[in-house]
């Protein structure tokens, strides 16, 4: 059965605990320092969770899968959901640049490749890319076994590339075999809103789950502001917005109050680190949210 | 719409041909890889032409812009016959493995009024691009000091034999990682001249440095250090920073932030005494289409935008480019005459 559960309207994510910061290498290795235990992460999440956020939004990353091992064994975690964020970018680019395409897709495809590919080896590996991206899937969601993950998401870098490339049944195989294997439903993180939700549209998926950036300065809004407003309040699609602070350039109470108060926008995505940034983030969302849009 | 095909599809290629793929002003009708496992996939997904011998796409597409993203090894020939083809021309960094079949290229490339471009992203970063004005309106005074680094995440282990682990190819921290600090240090501070005490550091990989250290002297007389490092995993991507020093303070800007200390107040820049902290957002325009960065969406933009108006003083030229090789020719002449 296709577990569809109602997004929640804050999502709580995870740049903070790995190093990213968007305005600020300096503050992201500083925060990398600061959340080198997974304990670190944990307390946080347990923040999180105490001030009623229930959904983590977080990548691929492989301190994740420590994380999971420590969720799955409590109790205190059994309603907590994750959205995995696939693939973690960064080990993939890094890996091509010394190894090229193919051998990276030797490095990372689940067990040796010509084991994998028994039947037909390389031969099938040429033939069935679809089935090699199914098997990268599977190899990322192992780590999430036996906990909810109620939508699974493509992460920008790559569905704004197979975007570009023109792909686009990737896109629509990934949207697929989410449903089928995992019972979840597929979601698409972008930099490239309007262009990502006309392709899909296109394509036959109706009301897609899609997380982008959507701030008041139209930082990473791809085509501008506008055009970003025009396809939001056209309501097409279930819309996460994602830095929303635009890394730190907009002040908290402004920046929610732009998105919260936005018709179309159904779920808001933050991370912060200490009690105090998630209560008054949540507070902030809930204040500016009317409630006759949700 | 200007007709363009690409040659490589490897990692920045492959980037390239989203960019272009999206692009409202491209027709982006063809590529070429000569791995047939890449091909067989753009047959299968796409709608563009497909080629293994760059020299048939060439020959048969009549394409007006050309990506060349091949390794570098290869760049001197599919130059040539691009510029035979009076096609304008994006290649990817290091320009040329050999310097002056670099210049004689460049200098074709001008006498047949073609838009020449080599991918070197920094030049199109809002913050450093900041640096450089700065710098131009003498901000810090007189300079005394430089400091360039890159580091980054990119050989962790002993492992691997690809191009990128062989020199004579274009591998190597110094022709993939270092180049990009070498050109931004020409952007930015002007033409280096001279190096000395150059450090090629072999940390995980059997043939190539993994570390380039060296002090750099460039004509205007300001010397200073080059510090890349590919091994350095408490990067989680390629981080590249620059730090300018003067006799009126400093500046230390990466591609995400910008930070000026002043000993005293510029009241024409409306510089405070003190520091002053610029990030990304306030000095980054949108781009049209975002994949990896606004920067690889910039550089494509201008180089489109420079076919469209016949412009050829390109902002990251051949000749640009050439620079750098010549630099990485020195950097390689020091570290073996120890």
């Amino acid at each position: 059965m296709l577990q569809v559960s109602k997004m929640e309207r804050i999502i709580f994510g995870d740049n903070q605990f790995f190093g990213v910061n968007h305005s600020s290498d300096e503050k992201a290795r500083a925060q990398s320092i600061k959340f080198k235990d997974n304990q670190s992460i944990i307390n946080v999440l347990n923040i999180a969770i105490d001030e009623g956020i229930n959904t983590f939004m977080c990548t691929t990353h492989d301190r994740i899968a420590e994380i999971c091992q420590i969720i799955r064994a409590d109790e205190r975690y059994a309603g907590f959901k994750i959205y995995p964020c696939m693939p973690y970018a960064h080990k993939y680019a890094n890996a091509v640049t010394e190894l090229g395409i193919l051998g990276s897709i030797k490095q990372y495809l689940p067990g040796n490749i010509f084991s994998t590919f028994a039947k037909g080896g390389m031969a099938f590996v040429k033939k069935d890319f679809i089935s090699m991206m199914e098997l990268m899937i599977d190899a990322e969601m192992k780590m999430f076994k036996g906990i909810l993950t109620p939508i699974v998401f493509l992460q920008n870098v790559v569905t704004d590339l197979i975007l570009g490339l023109g792909m686009t049944e990737f896109l629509v195989a990934f949207h697929n075999y989410i449903r089928e294997k995992y019972q979840a439903e597929a979601g698409f993180i972008t930099m490239n809103l309007p262009l990502l939700l006309d392709t899909l549209t296109k394509e036959g998926i109706t009301n897609p789950i899609i997380c982008a950036s959507i701030n008041k300065i139209g930082f990473r809004m791809s085509g501008g502001i506008e055009a970003y407003e025009k396809v939001i309040k056209e309501k097409r699609c279930r819309l996460i917005a994602m830095q929303v602070l635009a890394a730190g350039a907009i002040p908290p109470k402004e920046a929610f109050e732009y998105v919260a108060r936005m018709k179309g926008v159904d779920s808001i995505l933050f991370g912060a680190s200490s009690k105090a940034n998630i209560k008054s983030s949540k507070e902030l969302i809930e204040f500016y949210t009317d409630k006759e849009l949700i | 719409m200007i007709r363009t095909g690409i040659i490589g599809l490897g990692k920045m290629g492959m980037s390239h041909c989203a960019i272009l793929g999206a692009h409202h002003k491209v027709n982006l009708v063809s590529v070429c890889d000569s791995s047939t496992l890449i091909i067989n996939a753009f047959k299968k997904y796409t709608n563009y032409e497909c080629f293994t011998d760059y020299k048939k796409m060439i020959d048969t597409m009549n394409l007006e812009a050309i990506i060349i993203a091949s390794p570098t090894k290869f760049h001197d020939e599919m130059v040539s016959y691009a510029l035979k083809n009076r096609i304008h021309i994006f290649c990817e960094k290091p320009f040329s493995i050999d310097p002056k079949k670099g210049r004689i290229l460049s200098n074709e490339a001008i006498q047949l009024n073609l838009v020449n471009q080599v991918g070197y992203h920094n030049r199109f970063i809002g913050t450093f691009n900041e640096v450089k004005r700065l710098l131009s309106l003498k901000v810090l005074g007189q300079l005394y000091h430089f400091s360039a680094e890159s580091y980054g995440p990119v050989v962790l282990k002993e492992k691997g034999r690809t191009w990128r682990s062989d020199r004579s190819e274009g591998g190597g921290c110094l022709y993939d990682y270092a180049s990009h600090t070498i050109d931004l240090i020409n952007y930015i501070l002007g033409k280096p001249v001279g190096v000395s005490g150059t450090q090629l550091k072999l940390i995980f990989s059997r043939d190539v440095e993994d570390a380039v250290y060296s002090n750099l002297n460039l004509e205007s007389g300001l010397s200073g250090q080059l510090s890349v490092n590919w091994s350095d995993e408490t990067y989680r991507k390629m981080s590249t920073q620059i730090s300018v020093l003067g006799k009126k303070g400093k500046i230390i800007a990466d591609a995400t932030e910008i930070k000026i200390f002043l000993s005293e107040n510029n009241n024409n820049l409306g510089l405070s005494k003190g520091w002053t902290i610029k990030d990304i957002t306030s000095l980054t325009p949108n781009v049209n289409f975002y994949l990896r960065g606004e920067e690889y969406s910039s550089q494509i933009d201008y180089f489109i935008e420079n076919i469209l108006t016949k412009r050829i003083d390109n902002k990251s030229s051949f000749k640009d480019a050439i620079e750098t090789d010549e630099i990485i020719q020195l950097l390689l002449k020091d570290a073996t005459s120890k």
